[in-house]
């Protein structure tokens, strides 16, 4: 293991006969170039898709031109989530102070957007520069009459984790806050679910077919008014559990509200999830009505996965993407396509979860924290992948190397959650790794011993 | 600054002729248009889809154009993320940006021993020749003294390679800005005076294409040129067997040596904040250089002017092949003319772009109208005045510095041009107006090969006029009741 750093031998392991916990949650080495972002970015990921608030970024340019409409979030009505709001400090607020540039770019804003909640996210100068976020929010909530939320999410202050407990504080303000009247006892929030490519519109209908109502969505497709009353659902459901499994624990605690973690990835994890509703709500017809929708799912899906499978048996696979919970998933997911995973990893999963993939995966297989280009290339070419799922950031090392690649971040535009999600997954892995194009690839050639230039044709 | 008679003042102006749906055009009606925002002269106050990005990505980047250096920025660890993921979408290459990763107690106490750990780790990771170190709005308004702090993480370890430093606040500047700053940082480290009988070009940001073709039309003189920062490799390189420690590529660092003893330097575009200095002019005065200043070499004329002005430092002319692609170019322009006449566009983009860009649409025929940027030189519209005859007097074309998109969106309703240009971020104003957009610059995020998109030279040229020519057949072509399969 050449390529780790010192500092974060720690932070890989091997599964086998004696594997090590592995060291997480932890802020990244500096110089490693990790493959994180900051505070800012989770709490970013965590907001962005309420699609009628005013999503406010409070600093110099950069943070919010980065987070401009790069997500797959989608709305089925507003749009005000996919606009770059900033307040683009410059020298002279720098200097004497950002408030008065917020407080006036808030009510221009809620002025000209009439939205139904405004979120402003402290970007790292912010709190140096001495600016009171949160009095500022408070006086233009009062003049505008919504709720002008502050969000902590100065990059500095932690981990990409940290965003995500900034993001769910913000969210705690505006829960609870209007009334629950007519909220079915069958109903559920839907919670850590960011509609990418419309997947939280497969959930819904799933639920809907079992008799399970919908509370809030939090936050894909999210509005402000369903967040208000997510205290009045029965159960929340958590995926990528990373960014909101507080939000959950908050909920129970002050609304008594259980929850439940969840996955929609995979046969296995998207079924599991479903029962667990009906189980959870003891109601015999669900129960069967729930039964019904996973056999009729599974036999329309399962011929199709089962035909791609067959040019997929054996074939190894690499999986570096933002939660470990999902990784877990995608382990599973491999295996319904007859894929081995030797090489996983995530930028912020906890420990826990990197103790159920040491369990689940193979003997062999490496698992990393927080990790880095030059760990996943040579991890990548020592344990010889043929697919690498992961985001925007990996697909160049795995292209650079040849290995075929499926995206598995918020940028994707195919639906990959739900049974029909699996079908898309199998359909995307199969049209990168079936490609005719990796026969050109240098790891290829050397393999083969050929050379168009060394005259060593085949 | 000071507007001129008859012109719109450029700096911080971005609601200088009125709101979106604004009546007149013409840049007379400065501060007198119907009321945008609540800020000064009716400019809003808030910044909706910035048409930049920030200093440190600038500064990346040209790091990235020399050979053996890996970046690191000085601050929290998302901005190395996000400038990452900005620029792989748009060169689908592999870019490894270090940090600092700056946490509460740096904040409070100061990141040196972050930036000297994050530097020592790069350098066991990576070993490169030069570690290039870009600071953030955050190390910047904390007060961190970089130089001081560098000076003594080197005075530390005598085993440490070149390491250079450039302030980069995202406050200040865009990430022209940052680019250029970088450059000269870089001239100023390694520049040397080594005898060279080539060219040193300094291009402000263009593509990995544009630097390859820079190189072929320097060294159709018989020298091969000196172009710095040149990631024409490093950005845009081919396919490994392995992943490589350094990038390949980059300006090479013995080029670098003898930057101040080549016949000449060129400064292609340039424009950039007041207070950022320039490294054509760094290296006129510390060797004595010849230093022109140029603006892209886009379209025949502005082409010409480089060639012009390579001939006489040279002494003779290109290798025939350049007088070839001219005239094939010459001869493409006549074919196609009647396409073009009269037609009107908008642009936008960085500032040297959207200089070059303008003056090669003169050129063929179509009229910009407005030329809108996010950086502010405030010097965009007598840069645009002298690029071209056709643009020394226009008076009813548009000029705007320190644009986001809002304001772009409202030009583009205005002038209801035939043709938006520029990068892919203008694509949903294109979309809501059903105005074809030619892609330009960077960022290409909706395409394939926004590394290999060719503006420079004659070369450049003919593909940026074969396309717009096609587009507007195209979209007379599918709009028509007949269906002319012929042109």
């Amino acid at each position: 293991m050449a390529e780790v750093l010192a500092a974060r031998r720690g932070q890989v392991t091997r599964t086998g006969p004696a594997p090590t916990d592995l060291v997480c949650d932890r802020r990244s080495t500096a110089g490693s170039v990790s493959q994180r972002a900051c505070t800012f970015c989770g709490s970013r990921v965590v907001l962005y898709p309420i699609a009628d608030a005013v999503h406010l970024v409070h600093g110099p340019v950069g943070c919010a031109v980065y987070t401009w409409d790069i997500r797959g979030a989608v709305s089925s009505g507003p749009q005000l989530h996919r606009l770059s709001f900033s307040t683009d400090l410059r020298e002279r607020h720098v200097v004497f102070g950002g408030e008065r540039q917020l407080e006036e770019c808030l009510l221009e804003l809620i002025d000209k957007h009439s939205p139904s909640a405004a979120f402003v996210y402290a970007t790292c100068i912010v709190g140096v520069i001495g600016d009171d976020v949160e009095a500022v929010c408070r006086s233009v909530a009062e003049r505008t009459g919504i709720p002008v939320i502050p969000v902590s999410s100065e990059g500095f202050k932690g981990t990409k984790r940290d965003g995500y407990t900034a993001a769910c504080r913000a969210l705690e303000q505006l829960i609870g806050t209007a009334p629950t009247d007519g909220i079915a006892r069958a109903s559920v929030n839907l919670l850590g679910d960011f509609n990418l490519a419309g997947e939280i519109w497969i959930i819904r209908d799933y639920l809907q077919r079992m008799g399970v109502e919908v509370v809030a969505n939090l936050t894909g497709d999210g509005r402000v008014a369903d967040i208000r009353r997510a205290h009045g659902a029965g159960l929340n459901l958590v995926q990528c559990s990373g960014s909101t499994l507080e939000l959950a624990r908050m909920m129970q605690e002050k609304y008594g509200t259980p929850f439940r973690r969840v996955s929609y990835f995979g046969f296995e994890d998207m079924a599991e999830a479903l029962y667990g509703v009906a189980e959870h709500f003891r109601d015999t017809t669900m129960a069967e009505r729930t039964r019904e929708l996973v056999i009729e799912e599974i036999q329309a899906a399962l011929p199709i996965v089962q035909d791609l499978r067959a040019d997929l048996e054996g074939k190894r696979a690499a999986i570096y993407v933002g939660g470990a919970f999902k990784a877990i998933s995608l382990v599973k997911a491999l295996r319904t396509l007859g894929m081995r995973t030797v090489l996983v990893g995530s930028q912020t999963g906890n420990a826990e979860d990197y103790r159920h993939l040491a369990v689940l995966c193979d003997p062999g297989t490496v698992i990393v924290d927080d990790s880095n280009p030059r760990e996943l290339a040579a991890f990548l070419v020592e344990q010889d992948v043929d697919l690498f799922i992961g985001g925007v950031k990996e697909r160049p090392i795995a292209y650079k190397l040849g290995v075929a690649f499926c995206d598995h971040n918020h940028e994707r535009k195919i639906p990959l959650e739900g049974f029909v999600g699996m079908v898309n997954f199998a359909r995307e892995i199969h049209a990168s790794v079936t490609s005719p194009v990796w026969q050109f690839v240098p790891r290829k050639e050397q393999a083969r011993g050929t050379s168009t230039f060394s005259g060593k044709r085949s | 600054m000071t507007a001129l008679p008859g012109q719109a003042p450029s700096d911080g102006i971005r609601g200088d002729t009125g709101a979106p749906g604004g009546t007149a055009a013409g840049g007379k009606k400065a501060g007198t248009g119907k009321k945008a925002g609540t800020g000064k002269d009716g400019r809003p106050v808030s910044t909706t889809n910035a048409c930049r990005m920030c200093m440190p990505l600038g500064a990346c980047l040209a790091f990235a154009g020399v050979e053996g250096t890996v970046p690191i920025l000085h601050g929290g660890q998302g901005c190395a993320t996000y400038i990452r993921r900005y620029l792989i979408s748009h060169f689908n290459e592999p870019l490894d940006i270090g940090s600092s990763s700056f946490d509460e107690s740096a904040t409070v106490f100061g990141g040196e021993a972050d930036l000297a750990q994050g530097i020592h780790n790069l350098v066991t990771a990576y070993g490169p020749q030069v570690v290039g170190v870009a600071t953030t709005c955050l190390a910047e308004t904390i007060g961190e003294d970089v130089p001081q702090i560098l000076t003594r993480i080197r005075r530390g370890d005598a085993h440490l390679p070149e390491i250079i430093g450039v302030s980069t606040p995202s406050y200040a500047g865009t990430h022209a800005d940052g680019y250029q700053a970088a450059v000269t940082a870089v001239v100023e480290a390694l520049a040397g005076d080594e005898p060279g009988d080539g060219v040193t070009l300094l291009p402000g940001i263009v593509s990995p294409a544009d630097l390859r073709h820079l190189h072929e039309l320097a060294g159709a003189f018989g020298v091969p040129a000196t172009v710095v920062p040149d990631f024409s490799d490093s950005l845009d390189g081919p396919i490994a067997a392995e992943h490589p420690r350094l990038r390949p590529g980059g300006t090479p660092l013995h080029g670098l040596a003898r930057c101040g003893g080549n016949i000449a330097a060129v400064t292609l575009g340039g424009l950039a904040a007041p207070g950022v200095a320039n490294a054509g002019e760094l290296l006129h005065e510390r060797f004595g250089i010849e230093h022109h200043r140029l603006p892209l070499p886009i379209g025949i004329r502005l082409t010409d002017d480089l060639v012009h002005v390579l001939t006489l430092a040279f002494g003779h002319g290109p290798a025939p092949w350049v007088e070839a692609e001219r005239g094939r170019l010459v001869d493409a322009y006549v074919d196609g003319h009647k396409y073009l006449s009269g037609r009107r566009a908008v642009v936008y983009g960085d500032e040297d772009l959207v200089v070059g860009i303008a003056a090669f649409l003169s050129e063929i025929g179509i009229r910009p109208v407005a030329c809108a940027s996010g950086g502010r030189s405030g010097n965009l519209r007598s840069a645009l005045r002298t690029a071209a005859p056709e643009l020394a007097d226009l008076e009813d074309l548009q000029v705007v510095e320190d644009a986001d998109f809002e304001r772009i969106d409202a030009l583009t309703r205005e002038t209801a041009p035939d043709l938006l240009v520029g990068h892919s971020k203008g694509y949903p104003t294109a979309r809501a107006l059903g105005i074809p957009l030619i892609r330009i610059g960077l960022p290409i995020h909706d395409r394939l090969g926004g590394q290999r998109l060719q503006h420079l030279g004659y070369r450049g040229a003919q593909r940026l006029f074969d396309q717009i020519v096609n587009t507007l057949i195209e979209r007379e072509q599918s709009s028509s009741p007949v269906g002319y399969a012929y042109m």
